[in-house]
C-alpha cells in the first residue's frame, strides 16, 4: 500500500514546491487552518505564490508569516481584515488581491475539484465582481458565469484521519478545508491524531482518502482570533 | 426619541417567525438574538458552517473549533449541525434561508445595498454578504438613518461600490421603518419611532420615498 503518513511538516512538503505555483489553504480566521503546514511551507523559502484561502491569518499566525516574508505574490480571498502586513502590501501595490465573494470561492473550489469547469450564480450580479464576466439569463434571472478552481497544492487540516487518509473535521474547523482537499493535484492534510485504517466510522468520514495524498500529524497550538465568553 | 441600537434590533425581531433559518450580520444585527421571543424556535445560521448558533460559551466552554462568522467564539444550541463552506452557501444561494438582517452604508431608493468597500480605504473584502443579498428570502437592514457626519444614508443612488442590487426588502433605522413596495420600486414609510415625524424623515432622506397618509408609530 502506498505510504501516506510522513513524520513531519517539511517532509510532508517535500518535492511538491515550486516558485509561482498555486496554493489552497483550508480555515475561516485562524479556526481549521493548517497552521503547521503554512509554517513548514515559509520555510521552503518558495515564494511569487498565488494563494487561494479564505482569510489571510493575522500578524504573527497562519498566513500572515508567509506574507512576512514576502512570499505571496497574489491572494484569492473573501475577507482580508485583521492583517496589517496584508494592509501595509496591498495599500502600496506589493501584493495583489482577487476579492470573491465567499459563497462563489467556495463553489469555485468544489467545481475544480469536481472537473466542472465553470458555473452560473445571481451573487455579484450588478456589482464590480460581474464586470468582464459572461452573464446569462435563467428564468428570468441575470446570472454570471464563475470559474472552477484547480490548485498546483492543496494544504488542509483536519481532527482524525486514518493511514488510508479518510478525514475527519471537527466543529467549524470543516469549513473550506473539503473543497480545498478536492481541487488539489495534491493534497496535504494535517491532522491531530493518526489512527488505523478501519476505525474511522464510514458512514462518520467527511473526506474521503482519494483527495488525500500525504498525511502528517502534528501538534495544533488552535489559536482563538476572538475569544468571547459570556 | 429615535430608537437606539436595542430598540432597532428589537423592532427587527418581530418579523421573526417561529421556525425561521436566519443570518445575522456582523455587528448591530447580532443583538437582534437578544429579541428572539421565548416561545418561537429561531435558527441562526453562521456562513462558516453552523445552522443553530447558541450564545458565547462560559469560560470552560471555549472551544477554538466552535467559532461564528465574526470569528468569536460561540456554542450550539441543541440540534445544531455542522457543515462545510460550500454547504452553507447551498442553503444561502439556493434560497432556503428566510431571512438576513445586516447592516450597510448605503441603500438606494430602489433597494440596492453597499456595505462592503469604501474606495482609498483598506477594503477587506465582501465575505459572505453578496452571497446572502443575492440569494436569502428576505433581506432587512438594520442601521443609523443618517452616517457619523449627519449624511443620510437612504440616497436616490449608492455613491459607494455595491454589495446587491434590487435585493433589500425592509429598512429599520432609528428613526422609522420603511419596506420596499416592489410594485412601485420604492420604499414605504410604515413606521415612525416615537416622537419622530414625517417632515423629519424626509428632511433626513434624500432617497424618493411613499408616504401613506397613516403612518404608524413603530412597534415594539
Amino acid at each position: 500500500m502506498v505510504e501516506k503518513i510522513y513524520d513531519s511538516p517539511a517532509q510532508a512538503l517535500e518535492g511538491l514546491c515550486k516558485p509561482g505555483m498555486t496554493v489552497a489553504v483550508g480555515g475561516f480566521g485562524l479556526c481549521g487552518i493548517p497552521e503547521q503546514l503554512i509554517i513548514a511551507l515559509r520555510d521552503t523559502g518558495v515564494t511569487d505564490l498565488t494563494v487561494i484561502s479564505n482569510n489571510a491569518g493575522v500578524d504573527d499566525w497562519g498566513l500572515g508569516l508567509l506574507l512576512q516574508t514576502r512570499q505571496i505574490r497574489k491572494m484569492v480571498s473573501s475577507y482580508v481584515g485583521e492583517n496589517e502586513e496584508f494592509e501595509r502590501q496591498f495599500m502600496a501595490e506589493e501584493l495583489e488581491v482577487e476579492f470573491n465573494p465567499q459563497g462563489t470561492l467556495a463553489e469555485r473550489l468544489r467545481a475544480g475539484g469536481a472537473g466542472i469547469a465553470g458555473f452560473y450564480t445571481r451573487t455579484g450580479v450588478g456589482t464590480v465582481i460581474a464586470e468582464g464576466k459572461e452573464h446569462k439569463q435563467f428564468d428570468g434571472h441575470q446570472y454570471i458565469l464563475e470559474e472552477g478552481i484547480v490548485a498546483d497544492l492543496s494544504l488542509v487540516k483536519a481532527y482524525k484521519a486514518d493511514t488510508s487518509g479518510n478525514l475527519i473535521y471537527r466543529k467549524t474547523a470543516r469549513n473550506f478545508n473539503p473543497m480545498v482537499a478536492s481541487c488539489g493535484r495534491i493534497t496535504v492534510a494535517e491532522v491531530e491524531e493518526i489512527v488505523e485504517t478501519g476505525t474511522l466510522d464510514p458512514d462518520q468520514v467527511h473526506t474521503p482518502g482519494i483527495y488525500v495524498h500525504r498525511i502528517v500529524q502534528t501538534e495544533s497550538e488552535k489559536r482563538i482570533e476572538q475569544r468571547t465568553t459570556l | 426619541m429615535p430608537l437606539d441600537r436595542n430598540g432597532i434590533t428589537q423592532r427587527a425581531a418581530k418579523e421573526l417567525e417561529d421556525g425561521f433559518y436566519v443570518n445575522l450580520g456582523i455587528g448591530m444585527p447580532t443583538l437582534v438574538a437578544n429579541h428572539v421571543p421565548e416561545d418561537m424556535t429561531v435558527w441562526l445560521q453562521s456562513e462558516n458552517g453552523l445552522l443553530g448558533m447558541g450564545p458565547f460559551p462560559s469560560d470552560d466552554q471555549v472551544d477554538a473549533d466552535l467559532i461564528n462568522a465574526g470569528k468569536q467564539t460561540v456554542t450550539g444550541v441543541t440540534g445544531h449541525s455542522f457543515f462545510s463552506s460550500a454547504e452553507s452557501f447551498e442553503m444561502i444561494r439556493g434560497g432556503h434561508v428566510d431571512l438576513a438582517i445586516l447592516g450597510a452604508m448605503e441603500v438606494s431608493q430602489h433597494g440596492d445595498i453597499a456595505n462592503w468597500m469604501i474606495p482609498g480605504k483598506m477594503v477587506k473584502g465582501m465575505g459572505g454578504a453578496m452571497d446572502l443579498v443575492a440569494g436569502v428570502k428576505r433581506v432587512i437592514v438594520t442601521m443609523e438613518h443618517c452616517n457619523r457626519k449627519g449624511q443620510p444614508k437612504i440616497i436616490p443612488e449608492c455613491t459607494l461600490p455595491l454589495t446587491g442590487r434590487n435585493c433589500i426588502d425592509m429598512i429599520i433605522t432609528d428613526l422609522c421603518v420603511l419596506e420596499m413596495d416592489r410594485s412601485k420600486n420604492l420604499f414605504s414609510l410604515v413606521e415612525l419611532a416615537p416622537d419622530v415625524t414625517v417632515d423629519e424623515v424626509l428632511q433626513k432622506t434624500t432617497a424618493e420615498i411613499l408616504v401613506p397618509e397613516n403612518v404608524q408609530q413603530v412597534s415594539i
